[in-house]
């Protein structure tokens, strides 16, 4: 399956790009929207401020490509600050595609940046996440989502209280964690992920 | 709830896994991305990769490595040394290091920290301070710097970095035990996490420096001589009672 890796110029999608490969898809690193549009899966992925992410895709009109996808119930898929721009906006600062509702909010804990291994705990019964209860995954964030609607949550982690590790809304899903970087826990995420998009 | 990590540190030299005594006699161990790709099956957390070169006129080895490693490692890995300017450390993580960690470079200029927090986020941003008898040094250990590790930890921390990675560099290379007063009094002192460094001899001192509020601890020599001891180490740190990953 082919799936378009968003490229907003920052950041390094290599160990994404690969991971998805490893997986059993093709993956591409797409800059412009009509790509973005027409693959039967398009990811994005991302480090640092939301700001900068949200303005990258603007740039290219692939804000709107991905507005456009889920309109036609077409997957998306974001990880880290990707699934953080699913949000309607930052508290860092930025707007993001809004297609979940809710806020990104700074992370509340002794230790922030939350950093390393995590447990998954499953909340809501989730394709994207069969296998995974119970699981550890590799974090790295200073910032995150807090939905509107506590049903899209489908896994959380405990760090200074429950911190929202994937979400899910029809052709809308995405992981605060790495899944290119959580091993082979991270290439099960990915392999599942593949099989949820061809059957939103 | 967060695990404690445990992540093996390789030196590399133009590319390569080396192994010396004081950064002389300088032994060639090996491929850098084979050797890391081993630790990771074997469950380290984490890598770090540092470049003990001392010029760097030519990174291009470093690059091919940090390029190979983000495509072939399944768990993430920091880089360091010789990290000098905003560019060295852009050049790094464009080129899919996780992390970078930024030593005298940022001592002498903590502008850098934040420049490299701006464009990658605090996450990717690893403070590296050696330190003996609490004061800052650099060079190895040859100069000290007149600063006090936990204020410079402080300063750090304020100018962007997400990580600090805190060496006793005269507990280094001993395997006594991680220097624990250093490690718990910038613990302490920073909200982000700190990674214990230097001194590492077996599966208690790790437990100290977690004791003493590290979230993570730096091993070198003791998974070098024998890989195997990696699994061992994380097992005895969980039946000890530690949330480790297994």
């Amino acid at each position: 399956m082919r799936v378009a890796v968003a490229d907003y110029g920052a950041g390094n999608l290599r160990s994404l790009c690969a991971a998805l490969s490893r997986a059993g898809a093709e993956p591409f690193v797409a800059t412009e929207a009509g790509e973005v549009r027409e693959a039967p899966l398009a990811a994005v992925a991302g480090v640092g401020h939301l700001a900068n992410a949200a303005a990258g895709l603007a740039l290219s009109g692939v804000d709107e490509a991905l507005r456009d996808r889920v309109q036609y119930e077409r997957p998306v898929l974001g990880i880290c600050v990707g699934m953080q721009l699913l949000f309607e906006g930052s508290d860092e600062g930025g707007t993001g595609l809004g297609l979940l509702a809710g806020r990104v909010t700074r992370l509340e804990a002794v230790r922030v940046p939350h950093m390393g291994w995590n447990t998954l705990v499953v909340r809501n019964d989730s394709a994207l996440l069969t296998g995974l209860d119970g699981a550890d995954v590799y974090f790295a964030h200073s910032y995150a989502a807090r939905p509107a609607d506590t049903d899209v949550v489908t896994a959380e982690v405990e760090h200074g209280g429950p911190v929202v590790a994937a979400v899910e809304e029809g052709a809308v899903a995405g992981v605060q964690f790495h899944p290119e970087r959580s091993g082979p826990v991270g290439a099960r995420l990915l392999a599942n992920a593949l099989a949820w998009s061809r059957s939103v | 709830m967060v695990k404690k990590r445990v992540i093996p540190c390789l030196d590399v030299a133009g590319g390569r896994v080396v192994k010396g005594v004081r950064f002389e006699h300088l032994r060639d161990m090996g491929d850098p991305v084979e050797l890391a790709t081993r630790y990771s099956e074997l469950g380290a957390d984490e890598l770090v990769f540092l470049d003990i070169t001392a010029t760097l006129e030519d990174r291009g080895p470093l690059l091919d490595l940090v390029d190979r490693a983000a495509a072939e490692l399944l768990i993430p890995f920091t880089v360091g040394g010789g990290v000098r300017s905003v560019d060295d450390g852009l050049a790094l993580l464009r080129a899919g290091a996780d992390k970078v960690a930024l030593n005298r470079a940022a001592l002498e200029e903590p502008d850098l920290l934040s420049r490299l927090a701006d464009a990658f986020g605090s996450q990717a941003v690893v403070c590296a301070i050696d330190a003996r008898a609490g004061e800052v040094v650099t060079h190895a250990g040859r100069n000290p710097r007149g600063r006090d590790a936990v204020d410079w930890a402080r300063d750090a921390v304020e100018h962007g970095a997400g990580e600090l990675l805190v060496t006793s560099i005269d507990a280094d290379g001993t395997r006594d035990g991680y220097d624990l007063e250093l490690t718990g009094s910038i613990a302490d002192a920073v909200p982000v996490p700190v990674i214990a460094s230097g001194g590492a001899g077996c599966a208690r001192h790790l437990a100290e420096a977690y004791e003493a509020g590290a979230d993570a601890a730096l091993i070198a020599s003791i998974v070098h001589e024998r890989p195997e001891r990696l699994p061992e180490l994380k097992r005895e740190l969980a039946e000890d009672g530690w949330p480790i990953r297994t």
